[in-house]
């Protein structure tokens, strides 16, 4: 978190931070292609990073095309998982009886695999953008509860009492103490749950859709189109890593004291 | 200081009078009052008890201090005046009106200073007064005037991080007094300073109190530390505490830590530390 200065120096650092994972990345990628090489493994075991590449190439309309479903269910979905999980999280650590009620079932809930039930939401829901929106969600939803539940545990119970003594409502104490305490937490839950959302939303496509990555993937698998396949590999780690840095981005906005030095909550003086 | 927050004293507060004598257990005594205050905590084990009955008064603007060995349940003591936890029997008694929630009538130091590291220390000290949704514009001034009082001008943007302990503390202290309560609850406020920071915060806080006026109720283990700042020094047993006795502190005032070396001084300090070596426990 020590971050320079002067500018010069920042964008020196900044380059760095973007330039290593790429190297790696040209690395993995030669080892990649030197391996079918050396070992001659065939095209149709696994295509070699050249044929991946021309076919990024070719079919970047279409696969570009067939990634907004995707994104879109995957947005959806994790924004029903924030939604939906940040306030259950208040509820369990909120209540000792919710929590024994509710947080069992939910870590029971989730050890049935979500590939399993996908179809059934097709049974549902057809084969529209609801039962990937689901899987997505429900991929989503349980880091945020459990990051969430334990930033608001953590909050020094010395330090509600104080502002408990202070005659804070419940609700004020909750604003100016819990949440804002249990903020990084959350946002540790959310930046996982967006990777998970993007898997739900692909799994949701693979079990009952016409388009999307997901489908792309089944398509492909199905004609031993190993190249389109792993094309459609790169198009879904791109797309989390993008959704993750927009959180990050959003993270350092909302908590910026966590970060940074910067005071953010001064009132008119 | 005028200020809104500070309920009326009972003889200023209209239709006082109109209130029947037997409302008011013991009078109108101001300060405050503990009869027969106990607590018993229920566990799973049965009940343990945490505080024996307990009996006495707090004057206005006293300096009172309670020493005693850890788990003795002044902590206890201190959540049941400030009307966080209700005693199990017995009542507390603010100016012989009855404790039975929290009446926002006290400020609180804990041993860690417990700022908020979202805010930043003025914003901080302001705490209180969002709490109770006090005027802010109105009490601005005031949190600015206690922070220059402590010497903490300048470091009202800095956030808490960037201050060291000692000065962490003293912020505190002005949230604690940031909306004027007659009371000061202190739980062993500078247990975490080093020894040299400890003095100078000792010296400081019996100036500030001395300032303002305010009635300040301190738990501490060190017992130099108690005779040194206290008028009276109650010594609490071992859990389940009880009230092993009550000492006058007859050194005059203003004191410094010349003080310290006065007879009378070591005295007490030494007829204080029996009570524990009786007891065979010291912390």
């Amino acid at each position: 978190m020590a971050e320079a200065k002067s500018p010069s120096v920042v964008s020196k650092v900044l380059n760095a931070a973007w330039v290593r994972p790429f190297l790696f990345l040209v690395v993995i990628v030669v080892a990649w292609d030197l391996a079918i090489r050396l070992f001659r493994i065939p095209a149709y075991q696994i295509p070699s990073p050249g044929d991946v590449v021309a076919v990024l190439y070719s079919d970047w309309p279409e696969l570009l095309r067939q990634s907004w479903p995707t994104t879109y269910a995957t947005i959806c979905g994790f924004l029903l998982s924030a939604v939906f999980g940040i306030p259950v999280a208040m509820l369990i650590a909120g209540s000792r009886t919710v929590e024994s009620y509710v947080y069992p079932l939910l870590v029971f809930s989730q050890s049935v695999p979500k590939i399993a039930i996908a179809p059934l939401f097709v049974v549902w829901f057809g084969f529209g953008i609801i039962p990937k929106v689901i899987s997505a969600f429900l991929l989503g939803f349980f880091p945020v509860v459990v990051s969430a539940v334990q930033g608001f545990k953590s909050v020094d119970p010395d330090m509600v009492d104080l502002a408990r003594a202070m005659q804070g409502s419940r609700f004020a104490v909750f604003r100016a103490v819990n949440l804002p305490h249990a903020m990084p937490a959350i946002f540790s839950g959310l930046k996982v749950s967006v990777t998970l959302a993007v898997v739900g939303a692909v799994v949701g496509e693979f079990v009952g859709s016409n388009s999307g990555i997901g489908y792309v993937m089944q398509r492909s698998i199905g004609t031993f189109d190993l190249p389109t396949m792993f094309a459609a590999l790169v198009i879904l780690a791109l797309l989390g890593v993008i959704l993750f840095w927009i959180v990050d981005r959003i993270e350092r906005l909302v908590i910026p004291w966590h970060v940074s030095q910067r005071d953010d909550i001064i009132f008119a003086s | 200081m005028t200020n809104p927050a500070t309920k009326p004293s009972p003889d200023t507060q209209p239709g006082a009078h109109l209130r029947l004598v037997s409302d008011r257990a013991g009078g109108a005594t101001p300060g405050i009052t503990l009869s027969g205050v106990s607590k018993t905590y229920r566990s799973r084990d049965g009940d343990v008890p945490s505080l024996r009955p307990l009996d006495f008064t707090i004057n206005d603007g006293e300096f009172f201090v309670v020493v005693g060995p850890s788990g003795c349940g002044k902590s206890t003591l201190l959540k049941m005046i400030s009307g966080l936890l209700p005693p199990t029997s017995g009542e507390v008694l603010i100016d012989g009106d009855k404790v039975t929630r929290p009446h926002g009538n006290v400020g609180i130091v804990f041993q860690n200073a417990l700022l908020l590291p979202w805010r930043n220390i003025l914003s901080n000290v302001m705490l209180p007064i969002d709490m109770k949704q006090l005027p802010r514009d109105k009490y601005l001034a005031r949190a600015k005037e206690l922070l220059k009082l402590v010497g903490l001008e300048g470091f009202e943007k800095k956030l808490p991080w960037q201050l060291s302990g000692g000065m962490q503390q003293r912020a505190s202290i002005c949230r604690a007094l940031v909306h004027d309560p007659k009371i000061m609850l202190m739980d062993e406020p500078f247990g975490a300073l080093d020894a040299m920071t400890r003095e100078r915060m000792n010296v400081e806080l019996m100036r500030i109190q001395r300032e303002t006026g305010k009635t300040v109720l301190l738990i501490t283990h060190s017992i130099p530390e108690a005779v040194f700042l206290a008028d009276r020094v109650l010594v609490m047993t071992e859990r389940p505490g009880a009230i092993a006795a009550i000492y006058d502190v007859p050194l005059p005032r203003p004191r410094s830590l010349d003080s310290m070396s006065d007879p009378v001084f070591t005295e007490l300090v030494q007829r204080i530390r029996k009570h524990f070596f009786t007891q065979g426990t010291l912390d």
